[in-house]
C-alpha cells in the first residue's frame, strides 16, 4: 500500500465550479482523513450537492484538483472512482429490478470480481438490513428500504470513501435512527462524507464539520468546537417589562443585546463568561418580568447568521 | 463492462411493458403485411406462371415484409431509445453509471448494444414469417439472409441516431419525438438532397448524402442485392452517431 493512502482519502484543492456566470462552488480546499466522518453542512443551494458531484466524478470542476487516496480523479477517473461509493440525494435505483439483481449489477459496475460478488451482495444486505428483501422489486419497497438499497449500492465494493448526500431526508424518525446507526458503523472502516442541513444529525454522527455558504467554505472544525461555538455563546431572554437594550448589554459578562421581538432579547455572552446568574438576579431586582430564559437554538441558521455577520463586520 | 451495461438495458427493457407492447405491435404489423402479401402472391400466381423468369416468392413476399418492419422500426426505435439516456437522467439513475469506474464510451456502447440486441430479436421474428413457408415452397435463403442483414444494419443506425438524440435532453418524450423527427427528416431530406444533387450532375456529393438517408441504403437489400456501399453508409451513420453521443455525454459532465 502506498504511504499516502494512510494519510487522507480525499484531498480537494482549489475546487471551483461555474455554471455560466454563476459560481456554485468557489475555491474550496479540504482533506478527509481515513476513518473520519465529515459532516458537510449548509443551507439549500450552498453548493453541497455540486461539490459531491465533483468529488464523485459526475461533474468536472471548472478549476482545482481532486485526488482520491492519492489518485487524481481527473487523470485516472476509473481507478479513482473504484475507491468511492456515492449515494446521491435521489438514490439511483432501477425500480423494475429486484434488490438482488440491482446489487449484483452495482457489484459488476464497480468491478467486484465474479468470485467475490455473491459474498459482497450478501454482506451489504446484512449490514443494511436487507436480508429479507432480496427478491422484492425495488419499486415496491418503502422509502426507507429504498434508501438502504441506495446505501448498500454505495458500499458494495468496500470503497475507501463513502459520499452520502442527505441520506435521511424524507424518512420517518425510526428509519432515520436506523440509517444513522448504519452511517456510524460505516465510519469505522470507511471515510464518510455526509451532506445534510440537519444539525443534530451532524452532532450525532460526525467527527468533523464543514459549513458551506454561497459556494464557499466558511467553517471547518471538529464537532466539539462547533458546539462550543454556538450554544455557549448566546441566549434568548423574554422580559415582560424590558429595559432598553443598552441596559441589558451593560450587564457584566454580556457582550451585546438585541431585540428579536418587542419582549424577546438575544443576549450574546462575552468570551468565556456566563452572565445567566447576574441576569436573573438583576431581572428580579429591577422587576423586568422575566418569563423566558433559554440557550439559543442550536440550529444551523444561527451558526450561519453568526458566521456571515462575523465575515461582514470588519468592513 | 460493455456487456454488463447491455444486459442491464435488456433486463430493464423486458421488465417494463414497453418491450412487450413494441413486440406486439411489430408482430401485428408484420403479420398483417405477410398475410396480405401472401394473398396477393396466390392471386398473381397464374399470371406469374406465364412469365419467362417470374420474381420468386421471397422477393414478392419477404421483401415487402421486411420493408414494413423497417417502417415500423422508424416509429418504435425512438420510443425504445428514449429510455436509454433521457429517462435515466430524468429518473436520476444515470448517476449510478457515472459514479462507477466505467468510461463514457463503455456506457454508450453498452446501451447501444443492449438496444441493438433487442432489435436483432425483432429482425429474427420478422424473418420467421417468410421462413414459415420453408416446407412448402423453395425460398431464396441468400436473399433472406441479405434482407435480415440489411434490416439489422438499418435498425442499428436508427438506434444509434435515436441514442444520440436521447443524450441531448432529459425529457424522454422530447427524446422520442426528436429522434423520430430526426429519422423522418433524414429519410425525406436525404432522398430529396440526393436527387437534387444528382440532377445537377454532382454524383459524388449525391452518393455522400446516402450516409444520412438510411432507408435509401436499405432499398437495395429489398431487391435482393447486398450493396456494400449501402451497408457502409449504414455502418458509418451508426459509428458517427455513437461517437457524437459519447462526446455529448462527456460535454455534459464538463458543462453540468
Amino acid at each position: 500500500m502506498p504511504e499516502q493512502e494512510a494519510a487522507s482519502t480525499i484531498s480537494a484543492r482549489g475546487l471551483t465550479r461555474r455554471f455560466g456566470t454563476h459560481i456554485a462552488v468557489n475555491d474550496i480546499t479540504f482533506e478527509l482523513r481515513r476513518g473520519e466522518v465529515l459532516g458537510f453542512l449548509g443551507p439549500n443551494g450552498a453548493g453541497k450537492t455540486t461539490t459531491m458531484h465533483m468529488l464523485t466524478g459526475n461533474l468536472a470542476p471548472s478549476r482545482g484538483e481532486i485526488s482520491i487516496c492519492g489518485i487524481d480523479l481527473l487523470e485516472e477517473p476509473a481507478a479513482a472512482k473504484a475507491r468511492i461509493g456515492y449515494l446521491p440525494e435521489v438514490p439511483p435505483l432501477y425500480r423494475e429490478l429486484t434488490v438482488d439483481e440491482y446489487l449484483v449489477l452495482a457489484a459488476k459496475l464497480h468491478r467486484v470480481p465474479r468470485a467475490r460478488r455473491g459474498d459482497a451482495v450478501g454482506t451489504v444486505k446484512q449490514r443494511c438490513g436487507l436480508a429479507e428483501a432480496g427478491r422484492k422489486l425495488i419499486g415496491t419497497l418503502s422509502k426507507g428500504y429504498q434508501q438502504r438499497v441506495g446505501i448498500a449500492q454505495a458500499i458494495i465494493h468496500s470503497p475507501d470513501v463513502v459520499v452520502l448526500d442527505e441520506p435521511t431526508v424524507g424518512l420517518d424518525p425510526n428509519q432515520i435512527r436506523e440509517i444513522r446507526a448504519l452511517i456510524r458503523e460505516l465510519g469505522g472502516a470507511h471515510s464518510v462524507i455526509l451532506s445534510t442541513h440537519i444539525l443534530p444529525e451532524v452532532e450525532a454522527l460526525c467527527d468533523r464539520v464543514q459549513i458551506m455558504h454561497h459556494g464557499e467554505l466558511v467553517y471547518s472544525d471538529t464537532i466539539a468546537a462547533l458546539k462550543q461555538f454556538e450554544s455557549g455563546a448566546t441566549m434568548l431572554v423574554g422580559l415582560r417589562r424590558p429595559p432598553p437594550a443598552a441596559e441589558l448589554a451593560a450587564l457584566p459578562g454580556v457582550a451585546a443585546a438585541a431585540a428579536v421581538e418587542p419582549t424577546l432579547y438575544r443576549i450574546q455572552f462575552a468570551a468565556g463568561e456566563d452572565p445567566t446568574d447576574a441576569l436573573v438576579k438583576t431581572a428580579a431586582a429591577r422587576d423586568w418580568g422575566l418569563y423566558q430564559l433559554k440557550p439559543a437554538q442550536t440550529s444551523l441558521e444561527d451558526v450561519f447568521v453568526h458566521l456571515t455577520r462575523r465575515e461582514e463586520s470588519p468592513q | 463492462m460493455i456487456f454488463t451495461i447491455a444486459s442491464k438495458e435488456l433486463k430493464t427493457l423486458f421488465a417494463s411493458p414497453l418491450a412487450w407492447v413494441v413486440l406486439t405491435v411489430m408482430q401485428l404489423a408484420i403479420g398483417y403485411a405477410f398475410l396480405r402479401r401472401l394473398d396477393d402472391f396466390l392471386q398473381l400466381q397464374p399470371q406469374l406462371a406465364q412469365m419467362g423468369s417470374p420474381p420468386g416468392i421471397t422477393e414478392l413476399v419477404a421483401g415487402p415484409v421486411f420493408g414494413t418492419a423497417a417502417a415500423v422500426l422508424l416509429f418504435a426505435v425512438p420510443v425504445l431509445a428514449m429510455r436509454l439516456v433521457a429517462e435515466e437522467r430524468r429518473n436520476q439513475t444515470m448517476v449510478l453509471l457515472m459514479s462507477a469506474p466505467v468510461s463514457m464510451t463503455e456506457i454508450v456502447l453498452g446501451k447501444f448494444l443492449g438496444l441493438a440486441a433487442f432489435l436483432a430479436g425483432i429482425v429474427a421474428l420478422t424473418a420467421l414469417m417468410p421462413l414459415s413457408l420453408a416446407g412448402m415452397v423453395r425460398l431464396d435463403y441468400g436473399m433472406l439472409a441479405g434482407l435480415a442483414a440489411g434490416l439489422v444494419l438499418l435498425a442499428a443506425a436508427f438506434a444509434a441516431v435515436s441514442l444520440l438524440v436521447s443524450c441531448l435532453t432529459v425529457h424522454p418524450v422530447v427524446a422520442a419525438i426528436g429522434a423520430f423527427a430526426t429519422l423522418l427528416g433524414m429519410v425525406l431530406a436525404g432522398e430529396a438532397a440526393g436527387d437534387g444533387l444528382r440532377a445537377r450532375g454532382w454524383s459524388v456529393a449525391a452518393s455522400l448524402t446516402q450516409v444520412f438517408s438510411p432507408i435509401k441504403s436499405f432499398e437495395p437489400f429489398g431487391r435482393g442485392l447486398f450493396d456494400t456501399y449501402a451497408a457502409a453508409c449504414l455502418v458509418l451513420l451508426t459509428a458517427l452517431s455513437l461517437a457524437l453521443a459519447i462526446r455529448q455525454l462527456d460535454a455534459q459532465r464538463l458543462r453540468g
